[in-house]
């Protein structure tokens, strides 16, 4: 039962200020706060969902709905950040799966390579899919 | 030995992650194409309702928001610490809880289409 130990652990305070130490912390925190937009998207379609499930009237309000100014600045900062998700995720992938081939190693950036033809070529599946050609 | 529950929390994150990154981006593409007055077929009314309709997509969509949901709670959880919120119980609790509570939602409107 490690947390009814009677010994009190230090914890070290952390402020905000590592943040502004190095460019790469930052794009760290944004690449995080991706979070946020991928979160809040995914929300707002189970919310569709809902409205899809009341019928036709419901979802055209949706829709509409979806056509507000805001709402297209939100959608246009999720498109950005996604992206940026998916760049930073699929950067790490020749750490995350490092593939063995014989005595050497598969370059790393045929991996991550692989990972970005995939991804291109899935959305224009969707994109073809969905009809928006 | 000691026992940890970081697998069952990070493996739907990793998966999520995954997920996200290859999928997310095309998705709001299509959204933002219709708010922009371009909707795909697919987003008509008795298309999308149709779509819905099969038990499989179902399956996959309550899929994709768990997963999707599931990633960003952790990271945001993640996140809270790193910015100086140690109540890291409380955090993860709640955006735990709305992930779970947003994907049960999800499951139950499809079940009424």
């Amino acid at each position: 039962m490690a947390e009814q130990m009677s010994r009190k652990p230090y914890v070290r305070a952390i402020g905000r200020e590592w943040l502004t130490r190095h460019p790469r912390y930052l794009r760290y925190l944004l690449r995080e706060l991706s979070c946020l937009f991928i979160g809040g998207w995914t929300l707002m379609m189970v919310w569709g969902l809902a409205r899809l499930a009341q019928g036709p009237e419901a979802w055209a309000a949706f829709l509409e709905a979806l056509r507000s100014p805001a709402s297209v600045v939100l959608q246009v900062l999720a498109l950005a950040f996604t992206v940026y998700h998916g760049v930073t995720w699929f950067n790490l992938t020749p750490k995350a799966l490092p593939l063995q081939l014989g005595e050497g190693f598969v370059a790393e950036r045929a991996i991550a390579g692989a990972h970005y033809a995939v991804w291109g070529l899935l959305s224009l599946l969707v994109l073809f899919l969905a009809g928006a050609f | 030995m000691a026992k940890s529950n970081k697998p069952i929390v990070w493996g739907p994150f990793a998966a999520g992650g995954t997920l996200t990154a290859f999928l997310t981006p095309v998705l709001i593409l299509l959204t933002l194409l219709a708010a922009l007055g371009h909707a795909p077929d697919l987003l008509a009314y008795d298309r999308m309702h149709a779509f819905a309709s099969h038990w499989l997509v179902k399956l996959a969509i309550v899929g994709v928001v768990f997963l999707s949901l599931w990633s960003a709670a952790h990271r945001l959880r993640i996140t809270c610490y790193d910015l100086g919120v140690r109540a890291d119980t409380l955090v993860a609790t709640i955006v735990y809880a709305i992930a779970v509570a947003a994907s049960v939602a999800a499951a139950a409107y499809l079940l009424l289409i």
